[in-house]
């Protein structure tokens, strides 16, 4: 992989420090009108999750780290790995729990979600902003309720839990964004 | 994205140039002369933390420089008799781009004969209120802000008592002997963001080692400092002043330390200013400093990002 020198750090950009695969998240040039200049970096390692703030003598560099983001397919679940398949070259990646993360909660099958892959194998899972899930199981729907007021839990296909408007009932399908978890819309069949 | 725009808005450019009328008409109450010295230079100041931007000369094949700091020529001029003099000029500085940072920017640059170092701390003062207002000034030494704030004596602490006080705030990725980087790296990451952001702060008398081109002295007990001051404000470095080196040889053995650190870094290595070594005998008693005038106007426009404060920055031009 190519080094990257502090000056070329840009937000999104993949580097290793100290053997982990980090995303650069920001990196604040510092420097006296005299005097040595520095940078400050806030890195996301990938592999944790969680955001470093490291600072480097400016000028020095990072190896890139072998992490891309590709647009997959996900095809099942098979107990214990999650199948995904790059649409273009039929190519199959499964990724463990670990990296799937909060993504389960929004897989469905044939949806197209993003993997980053490092060194070819599945980090993370990011599903699509918006999915469309099918009500398992919540309270009654209340007819004609379609005022704003009041919501009630319900639980998706997927095992996840949202808050949805009254009116719905098992088996509708609704569409929910998420990066926040939230209720959309209902979609009609 | 409509990138052939400007990052500036219209208001800000307009407060940009009423400051820039303030400020020459300051100056031109108290009889200092503007003047305009070369932007394409052969030689760009040493200090191994500048690195120029190369461009070959107009007449030929060697190299020129466009300049870092109009330093060099503004001292020819006080040397062949100018008088109090000021400047606001383009200095460029490769790789220095971010948030407060432009490669191309404008430096607000003055001399002073017969004035004191407070004197001029007291203008870089009255310069700031054109842009803020009045504001109150503090004033520390170099020793009392890391006293206060890291607990340590700047100039007698060790390597290493230097070095695990910056690691006690910072997560760092490099290690060094050089004692400067430790102290620069304690006031620039520890000790800028500490002082009080609402009132002007002056740290004045700096280690002997970060003299650049200020005389140096030595204090009671037998310290030696840098006569030399930078003015804080808002958390940002808006200024560096000095009472000036006027001795030849000094400048000759200082210029030899930077091509030294130069080479040791691997960096290039500008020829020496041999207008400025001749001019030095004729150089009258002054003081000087160097303003950025992009960071006044982000002040006067209450902007955090030099880009609001500059119609094209870098990735624009």
């Amino acid at each position: 992989m190519a080094n990257y020198s502090t000056n070329e750090f840009r937000n999104g950009l993949k580097v290793m420090l100290d053997g982990e695969p980090c995303s650069i998240l920001d990196n604040e040039f510092v420097k006296p009108g005299k005097g040595q200049a520095f940078n400050r970096v806030r890195l996301r390692n990938l592999n944790s999750g969680r955001v470093w703030e490291r600072t480097f003598k400016s000028g020095e560099s990072l190896e890139g780290a072998d992490v891309i983001d590709q647009s997959m397919e996900y095809l099942y679940n098979d107990g214990e790995f999650y199948h995904f398949m790059d649409p273009e070259s039929f190519e199959q990646f499964q990724a463990d729990l670990k990296a799937v993360g909060d993504a389960s909660n929004w897989l469905k099958e044939q949806d197209i979600c993003t993997v980053t892959l490092y060194n070819g194998a599945p980090l993370s899972v990011t599903p699509p902003n918006f999915v469309e899930l099918e009500i398992v199981e919540t309270d009654p729907g209340v007819k004609g309720d379609t005022a704003q007021g009041g919501t009630k839990p319900a639980y998706l296909s997927t095992g996840a839990v949202v808050k949805v408007p009254l009116f719905l009932s098992v088996g509708e399908v609704i569409k929910v964004d998420t990066r926040t978890g939230e209720y959309q819309n209902r979609v009609k069949n | 994205m409509a990138d052939w725009r400007p990052t500036a808005d219209f208001s800000a450019l307009g407060r940009r140039a009423q400051l820039l009328a303030a400020v020459r008409a300051w100056f031109a109450e108290r009889g200092v002369l503007e003047v305009d010295t070369p932007l394409l230079a052969t030689s760009p100041v040493t200090d191994p933390n500048i690195e120029a931007i190369t461009t070959v000369a107009p007449d030929g094949d060697a190299l020129m420089y466009l300049q870092t700091s109009p330093e060099f020529a503004m001292k020819r001029l006080l040397a062949a008799g100018s008088g109090s003099i000021y400047q606001i000029c383009k200095a460029f500085r490769r790789g220095e781009r971010g948030r407060r940072h432009n490669p191309e920017f404008t430096m607000l640059e003055w001399y002073r004969t017969g004035l004191s170092l407070q004197d001029l701390m007291d203008e870089v003062g009255a310069i700031v209120a054109l842009a803020v207002g009045p504001i109150e000034s503090h004033y520390y030494s170099y020793q009392q802000v890391f006293e206060q704030h890291c607990g340590l004596n700047p100039h007698l602490a060790s390597l290493a008592e230097l070095k695990a006080c910056a690691r006690a705030h910072l997560d760092l990725n490099f290690d060094t002997d050089d004692r400067d980087v430790w102290l620069q790296l304690l006031m620039s990451s520890v000790l800028e963001p500490s002082l009080d952001p609402n009132s002007l702060s002056f740290v004045y008398d700096f280690p002997a080692s970060q003299a650049a081109l200020a005389n140096t002295r030595s204090n009671a007990d037998g310290i030696q400092l840098a006569s030399r001051f930078e003015a804080f404000y808002a958390g940002m470095e808006l200024a560096n002043g000095y009472d000036e080196l006027r001795d030849a040889n000094e400048l000759v053995r200082r210029i030899r330390d930077d091509h030294r650190r130069r080479a040791d870094n691997g960096q290039i290595l500008p020829p020496i200013d041999r207008h400025l070594l001749k001019a030095m005998a004729a150089l009258p008693e002054c003081v000087g400093v160097a303003m950025g005038f992009d960071r006044l106007a982000m002040l006067a426009c209450d902007v955090a990002r030099i880009d609001e404060v500059i119609a094209f920055p870098l990735e624009r031009a």
